[in-house]
């Protein structure tokens, strides 16, 4: 037998890279710090410029994107796992498309002059309604049913984004809308990272309690299910990845806005790296999709000709060729 | 010891009876055929029998425990499975694959690869030249016999197969019908759902004859397959060769 690939090595290895590109991220920027003063300072309390620029406005954005990246990669290596369908991504359940109604009615309603916590909180209050009306839908049925489900919410989220889009009365409000939707880490804190935060952690958790169950179903749901796991029910190994993807998802559509390509590329990048097995990606994939995204938001920030490069735009145009590549090279291989 | 048995269970779906108040009754030792024509509705019996598929009317019970209540855990490690059409494997190693059933037991990855009942499994089916090929290289034959594997790395006293020899040849049915055999005489207890009735007739000890969802006869083969069974059930004529059946000539 051929030996296993080592998921701990590869661990190690994506771990490595996110601490280093969190480091990078941290001293990236249009403004020239001293990174080692402004740390000192920010660990001695002291509010100086540099301290001010990496604590409060290079940090949040740093750990959004681990926890958004790391989000989008872990939800699309459990959904492509549990639906085996290797085009399953984070956007399939519709929670996005909810998050992102909620959030654009925040600026229909102008709430968010009323808080910088509006509009991630409006998202996530879109997202959450769209969880309850997707677990509604869902029930006791199977993925036939849930990938119709997400159709059906994302469709209608997405024509209410659209209505609402039409009857918003200035231009200016329509362009921060569209500009918002395209996703982006820009001018995120703190506050953010809090909204965002306990629904990843409870997301993510719910999610890598799967793994065992993600190889069970490799051979299809009556062998999972004869090997002990219940698929279907209150706490079945469904009701988990769903809640657990959608509220993790929602909550970081909510602060980030739609960031496409990273849930469907990132697994298949490592697919191969963890031996084809769904339980061994888990983990590979969310420290993955972090690197990515951390990368991703250290070239917008880097390309500064023009207007802003926004992040969900930048992460489609390297995700839909990686893709593709992806695609030609499993021509090959397929007998 | 009786070690699973059905009590009159029925399942309606819709207006038709898919199972209608069908019995079995499986104890230590013993390898039981269900056979029937398409449609007869072993299939469905089989998930029931399996735990997978809750009965409308009738009761099972596994090792004397009512496998409505009985944990998903313990009942796998009581019970395996192996359905009628897998989906296609993934790349994983075919070893990879047939340890997934030692998950019931709480092994897994290099743990689970290791354990002797995997590699008395993957001997027993063949598997041992094949164990590091991609699953999803493997011919149709080669994937049956590795979902036999896999049910046999559980290691369970009943072992329930949907048509585990469909996609084999010749000598790759017999080499399985005679494992089952060689199981039961461990000590197992073993329903195969087959549509070769010569393989039933020779390898197993009971035959559980099914049509239109009822159990219409059951006990020894030369009992069950009689000349007017074969042409009410199946609509053909046979002709006996050392007491096996050989359908010959289809009589509607």
């Amino acid at each position: 037998m051929r030996p296993a690939p080592n998921a701990l090595l590869l661990n190690i290895m994506l771990l490595a890279g996110v601490a280093g590109l969190s480091c990078a991220s941290l001293m990236w920027g249009e403004t020239r710090v001293m990174f080692a003063h402004a740390v000192a300072d920010l660990l001695a309390g002291r509010h100086g410029a540099g301290a001010v620029i990496v604590g409060q406005l290079r940090l949040p954005r740093t750990l959004l994107a681990i926890m958004v990246g790391g989000t989008l990669g872990l939800s699309g290596a459990v959904l492509q796992g549990y639906l085996r369908n290797p085009l399953a991504d984070p956007g399939i359940l519709g929670v996005s498309g909810g998050a992102a109604l909620g959030a654009v009615s925040v600026f229909y309603t102008g709430l968010m002059q009323v808080s910088i916590a509006a509009l991630p909180l409006g998202g996530l209050t879109g997202a959450l309604c769209a969880v309850v009306v997707l677990m509604g839908l869902v029930g006791r049925g199977g993925t036939l049913v849930l990938l119709l489900a997400g159709a059906a919410l994302s469709s209608f989220a997405a024509a209410l984004t659209a209505l609402v889009l039409n009857l918003v009365p200035s231009p200016y409000a329509s362009f921060e809308i569209m500009h918002w939707l395209m996703g982006s880490l820009t001018d995120r804190t703190f506050a953010h990272v809090w909204i965002c935060l306990p629904g990843v952690a409870c997301g993510t958790l719910l999610m890598l309690s799967a793994g065992r169950a993600l190889d069970a179903l490799t051979l299809g749901e009556d062998v999972a299910e004869s090997l002990g796991f219940r698929l279907h029910g209150a706490w079945g190994i469904q009701t988990r990845i769903v809640l657990g993807a959608a509220v993790a998802v929602g909550s970081c559509v909510a602060v980030s806005g739609a960031i496409g390509f990273v849930g469907l590329v990132v697994p298949h990048l490592l697919r191969p790296l963890v031996g084809y097995q769904p339980s061994r990606l888990l983990v590979p994939s969310f420290l993955g999709g972090s690197m990515l995204l951390l990368l991703a938001d250290m070239v917008v920030r880097a390309v500064t000709v023009g207007p802003e490069l926004q992040l969900g735009v930048l992460t489609a145009l390297v995700g839909a060729p990686v893709f593709l590549a992806r695609v030609i090279m499993l021509k090959r291989t397929v007998p | 010891m009786t070690l699973l048995q059905a009590c009159d269970v029925s399942l309606r779906r819709g207006d038709r009876a898919v199972v209608a108040a069908a019995s079995l009754t499986l104890v230590r030792g013993r390898v039981i055929g269900l056979i029937g024509p398409n449609g007869a509705g072993k299939s469905t019996f089989m998930r029931m029998l399996a735990g997978l598929q809750p009965p409308d009317r009738g009761h099972i019970a596994l090792l004397g425990h009512d496998m409505g209540r009985i944990s998903p855990t313990l009942r796998a490690r009581q019970l395996a499975f192996v359905p009628q059409q897998g989906e296609p494997p993934p790349p994983m190693p075919v070893r990879a694959l047939v340890a997934l059933g030692r998950l019931p037991h709480g092994q897994v990855n290099a743990q689970a690869a290791r354990h002797p009942a995997v590699a008395r499994a993957l001997a027993a089916t063949g598997l041992l030249d094949l164990c590091a090929r991609p699953a999803s290289h493997l011919s149709g034959g080669e994937r049956a016999r590795m979902n036999l594997a896999r049910a046999l790395a559980t290691d369970t006293p009943v072992m329930l197969a949907d048509e585990p020899i469909a996609a084999l040849d010749p000598a790759h049915a017999l080499s399985m019908m005679r494992l089952f055999r060689q199981q039961a005489g461990q000590g197992k207890g073993i329903v195969v759902v087959l549509h070769d009735l010569v393989l039933a007739t020779r390898f197993c000890d009971e035959l559980v004859l099914m049509d239109n969802g009822a159990v219409i006869r059951h006990g020894p083969a030369t009992q069950v397959l009689d000349d007017d069974i074969m042409r009410t059930v199946y609509g053909v004529t046979v002709r006996r060769v050392d007491g096996a059946v050989l359908p010959w000539a289809l009589c509607r």
